[in-house]
This record gives structure tokens, sequence and C-alpha cells, in this order.
């Protein structure tokens, strides 16, 4: 089949590769008809995750139908239409079964990693590194999918391929960031980045009753969808100064929740930005943490933090004092998506939930290579681009 | 050959706990206790009879004389601690390190082995990779440490 390949820095290739097996009774291997760009794919690209291999097959955001199921799979069979949550839960230990299912014991056959940088593992998740075990990514035409019946999703009637795609990552991340960040209803809540991740963040605060969303970027055209799609306020980092300005908006409180969905690529204006840029390559910090530290000294006294974009390692000049000082709640995580799926893809089938705007871009996987390049330098409005495999 | 035997010890902590080990302690030549290997251990979301039923779970079972085997039940109902530590202690010097890159490192066994167990016992299967789909790969200095890595990653970490 073909693949989309990780070769180096900067450089991908559309190979042919093998086809994926079942290899375990709970996986099955689904043909897949929409797989899209997300912006833990330019962490990857960029070389900033250092247990890639060249000849992985990147992607974790996608949806197809299962063609193959083993004998221990329950709730699957062949034919159904399904999306897979990025993150593979065995369903079975006790993570899964608290909700905590990127965390999940069992997915993950190369915890060494996780455990050597962080003292403990994350679960499996396709096409991300050796760290989240190695698996393939869902840029192909096939992928195998373990615990099948935990982590494929089926679809509901009325919900279009590019709408459920998204329903994959960037939905139950952006809910999760709210849910687990805590918004309440009356809540100002603020989001920094404006990509699928940010915008589906910024939507989940409005469900849950936020009275005021306001989403920071600095791309015109992110900022355009999320005032006529997403229906929250922006603000432009590039033109006003962001701390100021939401206090303002705020009555000098700061917002009660602060949500960074930019990650560990963050781009900053300021004499921050000149430090970071050098510090990052000399291996002093790994991390460019711009947007975490604007989040933690915007949030009102005893507000919370919720840090969904992805970080590796270790950041420099955190501003830890204002956290203890302020009474901040820090939370973070890779998404939990296992416990947020069925719930989301009822609300994309009402209509409360929009996704199909974040498809800028739609692509056969022969051009994958020139759809990074497009999302990764946010060219012609690019948010994110959608491949189809099946041609 | 050292004899195995079982032997319950720890009788009479807490109610319910069920501790069994391989209980023969390795004795130096000069008949002094020789140090052991620290316990590792994972948690088991079933109770500790439930772990036990058939004795050590395997694939533990399988490591023999060279470990001692605990399961307790971990505090606020999460299950079983199952721990295992090497009978003739931690390897330490050049040659371990060697023996770490080869994957013949006794403690790569025994982590590997105390995650199949888990695995086992939650799922009923132990999670595979291999073979799986994967473009050209490159042979370079740090594509190879980025494999040896990935080959070995199971038995290791901080477990
Ligand atoms: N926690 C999870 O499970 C999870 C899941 C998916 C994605 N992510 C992470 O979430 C982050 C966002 O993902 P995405 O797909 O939306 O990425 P994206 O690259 O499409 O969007 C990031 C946005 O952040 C903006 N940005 C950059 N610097 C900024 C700053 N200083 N202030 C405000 N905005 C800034 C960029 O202009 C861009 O629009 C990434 O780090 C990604 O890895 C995490
Ligand atoms: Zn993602
Ligand atoms: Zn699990």
């Amino acid at each position: 089949m073909k693949a989309l390949v990780w070769q180096g820095v900067n450089e991908l290739s559309v190979e042919r590769v093998d086809d994926p097996q079942i290899l375990n009774t709970h996986d099955a291997i689904v043909k897949v008809t929409r797989t899209v760009t997300c912006g833990s794919d330019l962490h990857l690209l960029g070389g900033y995750v250092p247990t890639m291999r060249s000849g992985d097959i990147l992607g974790h955001e996608f949806m197809g139908e299962i063609v193959e199921v083993g004998p221990g799979v329950r709730k699957h069979k062949v034919g159904d239409r399904v999306v897979m949550c990025s993150f593979m839960s065995c369903g079975n230990c006790w993570y899964c079964k608290q909700g905590l299912t990127s965390l999940c014991d069992n997915s993950n056959p190369h915890p060494g990693f996780g455990e050597a940088l962080w003292g403990q593992s994350t679960g499996g998740c396709f096409g991300y590194s050796q760290t989240t075990g190695g698996f393939a990514g869902s840029h192909a035409e096939y992928v195998r999918v373990p615990f099948a019946d935990n982590t494929a999703f089926s679809i509901p009637e009325g919900v279009t391929d590019e709408q459920a795609v998204f329903v994959s990552d960037a939905v139950p991340t952006g809910w999760m960031g709210a849910d687990l960040g805590g918004v309440k209803p009356g809540d100002t809540v603020a989001v920094w980045g404006a990509g699928g991740v940010g915008q589906m963040a910024a939507r989940a605060a409005m469900l849950l009753g936020a009275e005021r969303v306001i989403v920071i970027d600095r791309l015109p055209e992110r900022l355009r969808q999320v005032e006529e799609v997403i229906g929250a306020e922006t603000l432009d980092y590039s033109q006003a100064e962001i701390l100021p300005e939401l206090r303002e908006l705020t009555g000098g409180r700061g917002p009660d929740v602060c949500i960074e969905a930019v990650g560990m690529e963050a781009h900053s204006r300021g004499p921050m930005n000149a430090y970071d840029q050098v510090k990052t390559p000399l291996r002093l910090q790994t991390d460019r943490p711009t947007a975490v530290r604007q989040a933690i000294m915007a949030a009102r006294k005893g507000g919370s933090v919720f840090v969904l974009g992805v970080f590796g390692g270790v950041v420099d000049k955190f501003p830890l004092g204002a956290i203890m000082n302020k009474g901040l709640t820090l939370r973070s995580a890779q998404q939990h998506g296992h416990r947020y799926i069925p719930m989301l893809l009822e609300r994309v089938q009402r209509g409360e939930i929009r996704t199909d705007h974040l498809a800028t871009h739609t692509m056969p996987l022969d051009e994958a290579p020139k759809g990074y390049e497009m999302f990764k330098n946010k060219d012609d409005g690019c948010v994110r681009v959608a491949f189809r495999p099946g041609g | 050959m050292r004899a195995t035997r079982w032997a319950l010890v720890g009788a009479g902590i807490a109610a319910g706990t069920v501790v069994v080990a391989r209980s023969i302690a390795p004795k130096s030549p000069g008949g002094r206790e020789l140090e052991k290997g620290r316990w590792r251990s994972v948690t088991i979301d079933k109770p500790v009879d439930e772990v036990m039923r058939d004795g050590i779970p395997e694939p533990l079972a399988a490591l023999g004389d060279l470990i001692e085997v605990r399961a307790t039940d971990a505090p606020g109902g999460r299950g079983t601690e199952l721990s295992a530590r090497l009978v003739d202690g931690e390897p330490t010097g050049a040659g371990a390190g060697i023996s770490r890159l080869s994957g013949t490192d006794p403690r790569q066994a025994v982590r590997t082995a105390l995650r199949e167990a888990k695995q086992l016992i939650e799922v009923g299967e132990v999670i595979r990779l291999d073979p799986k789909p994967e473009g050209h790969r490159r042979n370079t200095p740090f594509g190879a440490i980025v494999d040896m890595g990935a080959k070995r990653s199971g038995g290791e970490g901080v477990l």
C-alpha cells in the first residue's frame, strides 16, 4: 500500500510499504477514508521529538471503514464506518477505567522511553514516534487499530466523513481542555492558538456555559474562522499586548480558565523569543513555552490553566511563582478522547460543533508532502489538510 | 540447582493480603545472605487471589530461581501490587552496561515479565508491534540508537 513516511527533519515521502496485519485478537484493520494533519505532526516534522525513525508512517487523526477484525473484537464488524481516537485504550487497566485513557498502561509496547523521560509512560498513539509505541500512522491506505472495541467509534448517520474525522483528535482534545480545565457557566475563558485544537477548545468552553470566550492568535484566516464559525471573540497578538488587553476585557480580574493550544513551537514577539530561539537549539531547553507563560500570567487569582499543547522536555523561565502565589491550578494531558467521543459525535450530528471548516484543503495521499509544507507555513489560509488515501 | 519452594511470608500484615514468594535466600560460600535486588512492581487492577490463582503468573514464573515474587493488596482497592526482585542482587560495573545493550541484563527480563504478566491478566494478551508497515529505514548512527532504544524499551525504564 501507499503511505506518507517521515524521512528526517522536514523531509517526507510517499512510499510503497507492506499492508498492516492483525497481530492481536483485539485488532481491526481499517481502510482509511480521511486522515488529516495535526499541529502535533509539526513537532515531529521539525525534529523536536527525538525518537522518530526514518521510515515511520505519520498520521493519527483519521476515519475509515473496518475491513478485517481479530477474533476478540466484539463491538465492531467488517463494514462499520468508524472514527478512531488518536490514543489507544485497552479498556481494562486502572487508568482506562478512570477515563484517563491516554495514560493506558497496556497499549504502549515501548514504555522505556516515557519512563526515562518523564518517570512514567503514556499509552500508545498512532504514528507518533517510538515514545508513544512506534505504531504505524494513519497517512496510509490501511491501518492496524489495536483494541478496536475501545479505540474505534461508529459514526452516526448524518455525520459526514469531513465532520467525523476531527472527532478523532482536535474535538476531544479541545473538549478535554475546557472540561478538565474546569470551565463553569458564567466563566470567562481565554484560549491561546486558533488551530483545530484551540478552535475546538473555544467551542467546548461555550457549550459548557462560558459567558465569554476569547481566542488569541496572529493568523487572520484562523481568527476569522473563530469569529464566524465558532462564535468566540478574538485577539491578534501581533497587534495587541495580550496581558493588558485581557485584563481590560475582564474588568481587571483575568480569565477564569486559560487554555493553551499552541505547544512547544510557540512563536512570540519581543526579547523572550530571541532568548528561546537561542536556547532551544543549544539544548538548554527543549521546548518554547511562550503561550504557557502568558496563560499563567493572565489567569485570574485562583483560576486554572490547562496545557493542551504538546511539550516533550524541559523549559526555562517558567513562572512558578505566579502559579504558587496566585493559587492557580495547572493541568495537562494527552487527550483522553474515549470518554468524550460518543457524546461529541452526537453534538456534531446536532450541529452544536462544526468541524468541516477545519479541512481548508483536501488532497490525495500522493500530495501529502506538499500538504504538510502548506500546513507548516500556514499557506493559503491552511488550517488542516485532509488526505484521501483512496484517491 | 537451587531448590524451588513456596512460602507464605509476612503473614499477619493487612488482612486479605497474600504474600507468596520463592523463599530461598542465596548464601555466599561463607553462608552470609547476599544482598538481593530491589523490588520492581506493577499494579494490576485485579484482586490478589485472581492474580495468583495459578501461582506466580507467567511469564514471571518462567524466570524461576532468578527472582523472588510477592503479591500484595494495593491500597484503596486498586488491585494487586505484583513485585519481583533478583535473588542474586543488581548487576553492576561495566559488564552490566554491555548486557543492557545486548539485552541480557536480568533486570530487563524482570521488567518485561512484570509488564507482560500485567497485560495477560488485564487484557488477555501481550500487545505486539511487528511486523508493521514501514518505509525505507536509513542507516544512520542516530537511527541505530533509536532502533536499539525501541528494541530494549520493553525491558528498560524506571520500573
Ligand atoms: N493534548 C493533546 O492530546 C493534543 C492533541 C492534539 C494536538 N495537541 C497539540 O495542540 C497544539 C495545537 O494543535 P493544532 O493542531 O491546533 O496546531 P496548529 O499548528 O494548527 O495551531 C497552533 C496555533 O498556535 C498559534 N500560535 C503560535 N504561537 C502563539 C502564541 N505565542 N500565542 C497564541 N497563538 C500562537 C499559531 O499561529 C497557530 O495558529 C499543538 O502543540 C499540538 O501538538 C495536543
Ligand atoms: Zn493530534
Ligand atoms: Zn488501559
